[in-house]
């Protein structure tokens, strides 16, 4: 199957075995429409964020490898190490479909990866999957991450009035605003 | 005394019954809303019959649900913020953690995500013997369920029934790796430990009595004129809204979709096994119910399969940059102390990338989302809880259905909140 004709196309890749499509965040609704119509994507498995902040900034030592796994006949020196691939913008919103149909013999998945810089928003895909719905709650819960068009964007998993956004590289680990001091 | 069957088939619906605008909120229609005899009750979220700490605000016209939204996020921890400081073996304890009734198929799917990223191969005898522990543990996370929504609904036997066969499953688990629950007997190349002796005499006692034991509890409960009145075509979910609304595992499959990841993408030796899907069609509680069931006897035959094609040989991989070399070289050989000491301090790294691997658990497609940088820490981990996604389907289940009915339907979606909250 040729993903060549998805609107906003930017990209495919294939590693481990898995396709990406990395497409263009403004064509997202689009392209997914497509994908669950003509390519038989009627099922939204997860939608995963990630945050590159810091990404690359940092060598890393080791055993290097690619998409077929570790070479282990050139090693990087422990401490010196090569740097990441770095990434085109700060955030990755993950789409990750897969094709059901009763009976059929084996599953077909594609991960389809829209890119965003802090402060940009992605359409909701809601009306595509309405599994989606709580889905894109809990990023922008976590990442902070604001889905245009969606019909109940709120915090899922923390406090209404939480602040801050707990999975960014910049949140720390056990992070909670101090309500009182030891002065008050 | 028995009542028939077919006095109370499930209703067909035409269309989709998904709530429209929110899919996940049933919003009362604005007359209803004007007529000022709409009572908002909460459930939860302390509530016996939700497993955890699940909150259901309900809004009723008499006994029938008008209003419902479900609530989540009481029992969040933060799983996957605190993976990401942890090596990546030291994360794996951090999987099972989440789930205290399917801990080995969540361990499993971390597991395998981070192999699949490595791209190591495991030996024969690791991959059967996951494969048995995760169909036992299968077994006993429906046993969970079965006691404990029969006991919801007033059925209080079925409860000490099915436990007596799960303590008997926790006593293996406490056999191969010393602890009942959270095992972390999985380790990233294989298994932790060999086999231990006299496992596999105790595991097929279990398999032989198994099968008797799913009967005694259908005994129990398929005659039984109030758990039928209280099951049959309540909670009805159309093949077509459980596919839109992510749902998976046997919630899916009740509403007749056939469909399980053990057959489409076979993993582990799933595919050298025989074993049939449960399917029904009329989506309600009683096809889930009755999937379960069935599951239970598939599952004791894929143990059962596993016990007479169990291979020999090692069972973790050689490979010294992951897997820790074996106990009684660190005191001969110098690399091998050094290995030791390199993977317990740094740990192993691995190579950059990202992974989406999902398994069949008892709950349904239990995904794992990994990206690494090459480093010793994961970079993201991220878990697709079924029973995250199995709760957005509560309102359109309880549309338009009666407040009693809500708790077996709710039960019926076989929630863990600790999964779902993570």
């Amino acid at each position: 199957m040729t993903y060549a004709g998805v609107a906003g196309l930017v990209e495919e890749k294939v590693a481990h075995g898995e396709t990406t499509l990395v497409v263009d965040p403004a064509r997202l609704v689009e392209a997914c429409a497509a994908l669950r119509d003509e390519h038989g994507f009627n099922f939204l498995s997860d939608v995963s964020s990630v945050d590159y902040l810091g990404w690359s900034d940092e060598p890393i030592s080791g055993y290097w490898g690619g998409a077929d796994g570790r070479d282990l006949n050139s090693p990087g020196t422990w401490g010196l190490g090569r740097r990441p691939a770095p990434k085109p913008k700060r955030f990755a919103v993950n789409y990750h479909l897969l094709a059901i149909r009763s009976g059929a013999g084996e599953a077909a998945r594609v991960r389809v990866q829209v890119w965003l810089d802090d402060g940009e928003t992605v359409p909701t895909v809601v009306r595509v999957w309405p599994t989606a719905d709580w889905h894109e709650r809990e990023v922008w819960d976590m990442m902070g991450i604001r889905f245009a068009g969606h019909p109940n964007l709120s915090r899922i998993l923390m406090d209404e009035d939480w602040e801050g956004f707990p999975l960014r590289k910049d949140y720390p680990i056990g992070g909670e605003p101090v309500r009182f001091s030891g002065e008050e | 005394m028995a009542i028939a069957p077919e006095k109370r088939r499930a209703p067909i619906y035409e269309g989709s019954r998904i709530p429209q605008p929110i899919p996940s909120v049933l919003l009362v229609p604005e007359e209803l809303r004007r007529s000022d005899d709409i009572l908002e009750v909460n459930f939860g979220p302390n509530h016996p019959s939700t497993h955890g700490v699940l909150r259901l605000v309900v809004e009723l016209d008499g006994e029938t649900v008008v209003g419902l939204r479900a609530v989540i996020g009481y029992l969040h921890t933060g799983f996957e913020k605190s993976m990401e400081s942890k090596t990546w073996w030291k994360a794996i304890p951090y999987a099972p953690r989440m789930d205290y009734l399917s801990f080995q198929a969540n361990e499993l799917a971390f597991v395998m995500a981070v192999e699949k990223l490595l791209g190591i191969e495991i030996p024969p005898k690791a991959t059967w013997m996951r494969m048995l522990l995760v169909e036992l543990n299968r077994v006993h996370s429906h046993l969970v369920w079965l006691g404990t929504s029969a006991l919801e609904l007033g059925a209080i036997s079925p409860f000490w029934y099915t436990f007596r066969e799960r303590d008997r499953i926790l006593d293996l688990f406490e056999l191969v790796g010393g602890v009942r629950m959270h095992t972390r007997y999985f380790q990233v190349g294989g298994l932790a430990e060999d086999i231990p002796r006299g496992f596999f005499d105790e595991c097929r006692k279990f398999v032989e009595t198994m099968p008797s034991a799913v009967d005694q509890y259908e005994q129990l409960l398929d005659q039984n004129e109030i758990w039928l009145k209280r099951t049959k075509g309540v909670g009805v979910l159309s093949a077509a809204d459980a596919i839109a609304l992510g749902q998976s595992g046997p919630v899916l499959r009740a509403s007749g979709v056939d469909w399980d990841l053990r057959r489409v993408e076979p993993y582990l030796a799933y595919d050298q096994v025989e074993f049939d899907v449960p399917v029904k069609q009329n989506g309600d509680v009683w096809d889930r119910y009755k999937v379960h069931m069935d599951e239970m006897r598939e599952s004791t035959r894929i143990v059962d399969q596993s016990l007479e094609g169990m291979p020999g040989g090692a069972w973790i991989a050689d490979d010294r940059k992951v897997v820790l070399p074996p106990r009684e070289e660190l005191h001969t050989s110098m690399e091998s102390l050094i290995h030791h000491f390199k993977l317990v301090t740094e740990g192993f790294r691995v190579p950059e990338g990202e992974v989406y691997l999902a398994v069949e658990s008892p709950r349904g497609e239990f995904g794992c989302y990994l990206c690494s940088d090459g480093g010793p820490r994961p970079w993201r981990v991220r878990f697709r809880a079924p029973s995250f996604v199995a709760l957005q389907a509560t309102a359109t289940l309880m549309r338009g259905s009666l407040i009693a009915d809500m708790i077996a339907a709710v039960g019926s979606l076989d929630t863990v909140m600790g999964e779902c909250d993570r």
